[in-house]
């Protein structure tokens, strides 16, 4: 950790610069698109599934957190329902409303490499490493097995079904099988060449197959080429030497006329079905563009209408926009690299200055360091204390956290998983550091979706199913249900943000289907419901003085609810009817946290991925014209010619990649950190590649 | 009808030899015999088996800028010129056929089987002459049948293209034409007579350039292949339409990608760039892809034969190469190597009399004049050079010849930008053996600084070499029998140093004989005697630095000349050490005639070069010739003859026994020539000609090379009289080599046979006449109705040639006369017969 005078124009601020959470985020293993609703589904290698909101700028809207040993291997749509398929021989449908797994069935076909369901929506085909594909029918709450196609000898590897969803096309070791569902026969089969040289005597592994609707099958595979086949005649049409190593996805567009693969390498390769002599209609498969976005193996890829999605072991979700699929530039139109979930894993109780980070598997405490003197400002200060670790608590049972939180007071500490909550109180003398686990909670406390202490820690909130939020006093004596807050109407998705205010007599929740509601906890009642805005709040706070609800959404438009009035301030309005400046409104991180400096009732803090800043709500907003990112000119200018060029947006870019920025009591920041740079060295190494001039 | 266009020049002025072969991309005729390339105002054909010069294409009268096979008749080639003219050849033959005056400077031609009876052009608009404008035009070519046509039918298909020809390309089927200039690619469809316009950015993120250099189209698919500044090559597809066209970029290049071509079949996509090395893309299949390394220079243009057997690439070095389409490199077409400047002295080699100077980076080339023709490359630096831009390697700077062609000394620099020099004085022995110079000593630090100028002493026995350079010194080298060394080896060795008040030398000379060494210093030459090292005397003629500096030849072998910095020529006589003359002209070279008291000055005044020819014993010139060049001349040589010349006319006697060459700025090579050399050059073409109509047969070479010499002689003794011998020979041949070799006589025995079947038969006939006429009878008369064809097939050629008329009477004469000597011979038979 390191201490850091931060003083500008903005005001002035100690900032804890933490770099001990040493969070890693897991490889991306399986995407799906679905394209009715626009998401996209992401399974990643410890087990958890995430849905995107595509057309919200990529909006991580739900979080379903994994388990230890539950790889996933496949993901796939049906209709607005999610399956997943993984190693351990199971296929899982998920609950999205509250986000959680629904059920898991054995298929008892051994480990599954891939799933997929038809585009009718009525089947779903499992390839088992047995050598069978198993059709599953999808029921209004279930699947149920059907059959099995004709057994194989090697493990099926991937699936794809023709759009009409009489014929499956099958990747296996060697080879491809193309199936006819009706009779569950095999029509073709046709071999995939190995490699030439010393790996002739690896096995080709087709980790990839696209069934086209015009009858073309396209296959990639380890031997690095994109192979075209017809599958009237079973013959290969043309194949396209893509790389060195494994072709290990495809996906095509939803009108078939451009195909995407991702490599080993690192390499997504545009493959575009061209006519080759203008104004005819003979047209070629023809490969255009290499997108190089990824250091590392790419293990999905995903065609989306005006996007190419990437996913692989470097953990990175890259959406490279189609620049020719789109209709106008703008902010949606950029490159996104997401790299940390839109949530926040770290906690902070401001009073007693400890944090809680949220590993998949455990928790950590930290004590903040203490810093003396008073340097210069961008200085760094000598650390007096060092930052210390006081607990390090492993997660009972196999399923993952899914939320924690940590008092204020720092006596309290609550995560909960899909299936528990545990609640521990934290007793600090001295030196000796011990926690107990608070026995007996109320039923209701089964499990949450999100968590938050009352700022007095008296109470917690725990969200849970149909959008309802429990309220518990805790105390040394133990631990009492109080009551429940449900919204009087509205949906049942998950609450994914809680926001307590400072005095105790408000609490806000939102959810995902974009709703906020405010509920009085003094009458225990529903207060009020926010408008709905069409993009997803992403972070909100409850300013301390005046008690209104401070509310940042995906599309980076923020808005200010007076709880009391049941109105929007004025300043909101303002701020809508203005607009927002352009650059602001072009980031492509949502933020996620929402601050208020009690010393300057006026000041908002927000913060995400890569910047800091303070909203001056005293100051004229900014236009158009007027320059966005003027610290620098600020400076150069005197005190009255400082008036004039100056705005409500006050933007620190000193750290980057940053988890977490909190405000504490004492006027200090911390800013938790995590360089990307420290996590690309913890990746497995990549394939080695011969770069020019090395 | 055949038409000879002569040369009038007005100040005999002649581009004689060296210029330029890659300028633009040679073609090879659809037969894939000939290969055609634009070579300074000729095209010059040659033949793609030989790689021979076969004859030239002379009509234009300034550079030629373009040549494209007519697509109409494939036997026909249009060329294009900056004088603003157009002609069509027959290039077989070399005639010209028709000329079409546009009137405006043209840069390029393109044609395409679809528009018939249209060219496109590259037009240079001369509205701002610093901001060049080039258009895309189309000339409709009017159908006349008289000679000369003025083409006035124009239309521009675009009035901004970039001044590369190799940025404009036809596309499948000539439906559409590409163009790009800087970051723009525009398509324009002729059906639709509409332009689509692609933009790239200029840099992106990652730092590409993404300027484009060369364009080339596929004949079948419409897909578009754009080279870039930064080494991409991008594939272009759906460019019909606007937004969703589509590309894809293919990266091998380092350097930016000088020319782009398709194969025929389009299966193949050539690239070649600064690298030298000729990429072959596999079209359609990614990154599949062959190289062809180490070419030589940078390639710039890449051309391919119709049939998709031959590629052609030219190279920055003034090279063609020929590679078959299995990547084989068949034949290479040197010219004289210029690169981007000449840093030696142009010199001519003493045993072979032919041209030196630097050439191929760290080479010396030797390069015949009288032949046109690269001879060979010295490797000087003997080190692998890099084809890098931005890299600092050895040069060859300077070298010197002895008097009799047995030493070379070279110097090679590098660093000549940076502060760090460094530089090898290397002397080279010819070796009689191996006919090449052998390295022999290579001194790494001769001085202290850049080494400015050296000579060899000119006397025949002893050789010294005296090298000037800025550190304030002259060195003289001599070859010593160093005692630590071994005996049978003599290294060089410095002999002396001199200096000469710390000033820094300018120029170095040796006299005629030897017997004295001029070093001049800044403003003082000093005169020191090779033999003792004794300075003899000082010179002083202020004001200025002395620039050039040399002593008469022959019998003006008394004489100095000394040219300054400040306009000065100045003469001392060296027995009286006194000014014998002086003369204020601003001389930027002074070059004496090795074989002749004649020197040469070419002067530099109000934007022009004037030549001055002089004899040192008086100051008034021999001959003057204002206004030779625009450029400043530093580079020049007499040439001495082969034989010389009898040139009565007092102004060009001074060419009869040597010949002056000059380079200009522009790095041409200019020469003056007198009117009897050009009629030479003329007739020696037209044989050429003649000669490459016979068939060519495995022995060609064999058979050929006999025949153009047996040939060459008839035409210098009696034309005609020999003509029945060649079959006879060849018959003898074709016996000799169709016959298995088992039944075969003995080697010894066929060797006369052989031998006798080649000499030349007429000694003897003229020995025993009687017998040998009684059987040659008949075959003669075969003969000579073979003759006879020949001789119809050479009228054709040479009909209408002045020269000829004369040549064709001759003939007839001695057929006439043949015909009456045979009735004599019969008769005169008959006579011996019956007087015993």
């Amino acid at each position: 950790m390191m201490s850091t005078d931060l003083r500008s124009a903005m005001g002035e601020f100690k900032v804890h610069r933490v770099r001990f959470f040493d969070y890693m985020p897991s490889g991306i293993r399986a995407l799906a698109f679905n394209q009715d609703t626009e998401r996209m589904a992401v399974a990643r290698m410890d087990g958890s599934v995430e849905v995107f909101h595509c057309s919200d700028r990529f909006f991580q809207e739900k979080i379903i957190p994994g388990r230890e040993q539950f790889g996933i291997e496949g993901l796939s749509w049906v209709g607005e329902r999610l399956f997943s398929a993984g190693l351990n021989g199971g296929i899982t449908e998920y609950d999205l409303t509250n986000q959680k797994v629904k059920y898991t069935i054995d298929a008892y076909g051994g480990p599954i490499w891939t799933i997929a369901g038809n585009q009718q929506g009525t089947h779903l085909a499992v390839g088992c490493e047995d050598g069978t594909v198993k059709l599953f029918e999808v029921n209004e709450d279930n699947i149920q097995f059907e059959r099995n196609l004709d057994r194989q000898k090697s493990r099926i590897v991937s699936l794809s079904w023709h759009p009409s969803g009489s014929k499956i096309a099958a990747g296996m070791m060697d080879m491809i099988q193309v199936f006819n569902v009706e009779t569950g026969h095999s029509m073709h089969r046709m071999l995939a060449d190995r490699g030439v040289g010393t790996s002739r005597s690896k096995e080709c592994v087709v980790w990839s197959v696209v069934y086209l609707s015009d009858g073309t099958i396209i296959t990639g595979d380890s031997v690095g080429m994109v192979k075209l086949w017809d599958d009237q005649t079973g013959t290969l049409i043309k194949s396209h030497n893509v790389t060195k190593c494994d072709v290990l996805a495809l996906s095509v567009s939803q009108n078939e006329d451009s195909l995407v693969a991702g490599t080993s390498e690192g390499i997504v390769v545009q493959f575009q079905f061209v006519s080759m002599v203008l104004g005819k209609d003979d047209k070629e498969w023809v490969r255009t563009r290499t997108f190089r976005n990824h250091t590392h193996d790419i293990r999905a890829v995903a065609e989306i209408t005006t996007a190419v999605v990437s996913g692989g072991m470097d953990a990175q979700l890259v959406v490279r926009p189609l620049l020719d699929k789109i209709e106008e530039r703008s902010a949606a139109s950029a490159l996104r690299k997401i790299h940390f979930p839109h949530r926040r894993l770290v906690a902070c109780a401001r009073k007693s200055g400890l944090m809680l980070f949220q590993y998949p598997g455990h928790l950590e405490l930290w004590r903040l360091g203490e810093s003396e003197g008073k340097g210069i400002p961008g200085s760094s200060l000598f650390v007096k204390r060092n930052p210390e670790k006081l607990l390090h608590l492993k997660v009972k049972g196999e399923d993952h956290i899914r939320c924690s939180a940590v008092s204020p007071c720092g006596e309290w500490i609550v995560y909960s998983t899909a299936s528990t909550l545990r609640l521990y109180r934290l007793h600090c003398d001295n030196n000796n550091i011990s926690i107990t686990k608070i026995s007996k909670l109320p039923k209701v406390l089964s499990s949450a979706n999100q968590l938050c202490f009352s700022s007095d820690s008296s109470h917690l909130f725990s969200a849970s199913a149909q959008s309802s939020v429990h309220l518990v006093s805790i105390s040394q004596s133990g631990c009492k249900f109080v009551g429940t807050l449900k919204p009087k109407s509205g949906s049942h998705q998950a609450i994914h943000l809680l926001a307590a205010s400072e005095d105790g007599k408000w609490v806000a929740s939102a959810n995902s289907d974009h709703e906020v509601h405010i509920y009085n906890l003094q009458t225990r009642k529903a207060h009020c419901t926010v408008p709905i805005y069409s993009s997803a709040v992403t972070a909100m706070g409850i300013h301390p003085a005046t008690n209104c609800l401070f509310m940042m959404h995906a599309d980076q438009q923020m808005f200010e609810y007076s709880i009391e009035q049941k109105q929007y301030t004025d300043w909101s309005r303002t701020v809508q009817r203005k607009g927002l400046h352009r650059l602001w409104v072009e980031r492509d991180t949502p933020c996620l946290n929402v601050m208020f400096n009690p010393q300057n009732p006026s000041h908002v803090i927000l913060h995400d991925m890569y910047m800091l800043c303070i909203i001056d709500q005293s100051l004229p907003l900014p236009d158009d014209k007027t320059q966005f990112y003027n610290q620098l000119t600020l400076k150069s200018l005197t005190e009255e010619q400082r008036k004039s060029h100056s705005h409500a947006f006050k933007v620190c870019k000193t750290f980057k990649d940053i988890l977490c920025v909190e405000l504490m009591p004492d006027q200090s920041l911390v800013v938790v950190e995590r360089p990307l740079e420290d996590i690309a060295t913890q990746l497995p190494a990549p394939i080695k590649q011969k770069k020019f001039a090395t | 009808m055949l038409y000879i266009y002569i040369y009038i020049y007005i100040y005999n002025i002649v581009r004689c030899g060296g210029s330029k072969v890659n300028l633009r991309p040679p073609i090879i005729s659809t037969d894939s015999r000939f290969l055609l390339c634009a070579s300074g105002d000729l095209v010059k054909v040659y033949s793609t088996r030989t790689e021979e010069w076969l004859h030239s294409l002379q009509g234009h009268t300034n550079q030629v800028t373009g040549i494209a096979l007519n697509p109409a008749n494939h036997l026909q080639v249009y060329s294009c010129s900056v004088d603003g003219t157009v002609k069509l050849w027959d290039f077989i033959d070399g005639i010209l056929i028709k000329t079409f005056i546009i009137g405006y400077p043209l840069f390029a031609i393109y044609v395409s089987e679809k528009h018939e009876g249209v060219l496109f052009l590259h037009v240079s608009m001369a509205t701002d002459s610093k901001n060049e404008c080039f258009q895309l035009v189309a000339v409709h070519l009017p159908k006349s049948a008289e000679q000369e046509v003025e083409a006035k039918e124009m239309s521009v298909v675009s009035s901004h293209i970039s001044s590369n020809p190799s940025c404009t390309a036809f596309g499948r089927g000539g439906e559409y034409i590409a163009f790009a200039r800087h970051l723009q690619l525009n398509v324009y469809f002729f059906r639709k007579q509409k332009t689509c316009s692609f933009s790239l950015k200029a840099t992106d993120k990652k730092g590409a350039k993404n300027a484009f250099t060369c364009i080339a189209c596929h004949p079948t698919d419409d897909c578009i292949a754009t080279g870039h500044e930064d080494g991409k090559i991008r594939l272009w597809r759906n460019f019909i339409h606007k937004k969703e066209y589509t590309y894809s970029t293919q990266h091998w290049h380092h350097n930016a990608v000088n020319t782009l071509c398709f194969t025929p079949e389009g299966t193949h996509l050539l690239s070649g760039g600064i690298e030298s090395v000729l990429v072959q893309w596999q079209y359609g299949a990614g990154n599949r892809k062959e190289f062809l390394p180490r070419l030589g220079g940078s390639i710039l243009h890449i051309s391919v034969s119709s049939d998709g057997q031959l590629f052609c690439t030219s190279h920055s070095d003034n090279k063609i190469t020929v590679i078959e389409s299995s990547f084989k490199v068949c034949g290479v077409i040197q010219g004289l190597v210029k690169g981007d400047g000449v840093l030696t002295d142009l010199m001519i080699d003493p045993r072979s009399k032919a041209l030196v100077l630097n050439g191929k980076p760290g080479h010396l080339q030797f390069y015949s004049l009288l032949r046109d023709k690269h001879l060979y490359n010295l490797d000087i630096v003997q080190q692998e050079y890099i084809y890098e831009a931005g890299l600092d390697q050895f040069e060859v700077v300077k070298a010197a010849f002895d008097i009799k062609g047995s030493w070379l000394a070279t110097v090679e620099e590098r660093g000549q930008k940076s502060s760090d020099l460094e530089f090898f004085l290397k002397l080279w022995a010819f070796d009689e053996r191996t006919q090449s110079f052998v390295l022999n000593t290579t001194i790494t630090a001769a001085h202290t600084d850049r080494i400015i100028s050296m000579c060899f002493s000119s006397s025949k026995e002893t050789t010294m070499l005296v090298t000037i350079a800025e550190d304030g010194q002259f060195k003289a080298w001599c070859q010593g029998a160093d005692a630590d060394t071994q005996q049978d080896q003599n290294f060089w060795s410095c002999d002396f140093v001199g200096s000469y008040h710390n000033l820094k030398p300018t120029n170095c000379s040796f006299s005629a004989d030897s017997s004295l060494l001029a070093v001049s210093f800044q403003e003082v030459i000093t005169i020191w005697s090779p033999e003792t090292w004794e300075m003899l005397t000082t010179l002083c003629q202020p004001p200025g630095v002395i620039r050039d500096l040399c002593f008469g030849r022959l019998s003006c072998s008394k004489y100095l000349l000394g040219t300054t910095t400040r306009n000065l020529l100045c003469c001392w006589n060296l027995l009286t050490c006194a000014l014998e003359w002086s003369s204020s002209v601003e001389v930027s070279k002074l070059q004496p005639d090795p074989l002749s008291e004649n020197v040469a000055a070419f002067s530099y005044q109000s934007k022009h070069t004037d030549v001055f020819v002089f004899k040192p014993s008086e100051p008034r010139p021999l001959f003057t010739n204002k206004n030779v060049c625009s450029e400043k001349v530093h580079r020049a040589v007499f040439v001495p003859r082969e034989e010389p010349l009898n040139n009565c006319d007092e102004s060009s006697q001074w060419l009869n026994r040597s010949q002056l060459y000059f380079l200009t700025q522009n790095m041409d090579l200019l020469t003056f020539s007198t009117a009897t050399e050009e009629d030479r050059i003329l007739s020696s073409s037209k044989q050429l000609v003649i000669d490459d109509s016979v068939a060519v047969t495995p022995f060609y070479l064999l058979l050929g090379k006999h025949g153009q010499q047996q040939q060459k002689l008839n035409t210098q003794s009696h034309p005609a009289a020999d003509k029945p011998q060649q079959p006879q020979g060849s018959v003898t041949i074709k016996e000799l080599l169709h016959t298995p070799a088992h039944v075969l006589p003995a080697a010894s025995v066929l060797c006369s046979m052989f031998v006798n079947s080649l000499l030349i038969s007429n000694t003897g006939v003229q020995q025993d006449p009687l017998r040998e006429e009684m059987d040659s009878e008949k075959e003669e008369e075969d003969s000579e109705e073979e003759m006879e064809a020949c001789d119809s097939q050479q009228e054709l050629r040479v009909q209408g040639s002045v020269d000829e008329v004369t040549l064709k009477l001759s003939k007839a004469q001695e057929r006439e006369l043949k015909r009456v000597r045979k009735t004599d011979f019969s008769w005169m038979a008959g006579l011996i017969d019956s007087k015993p």
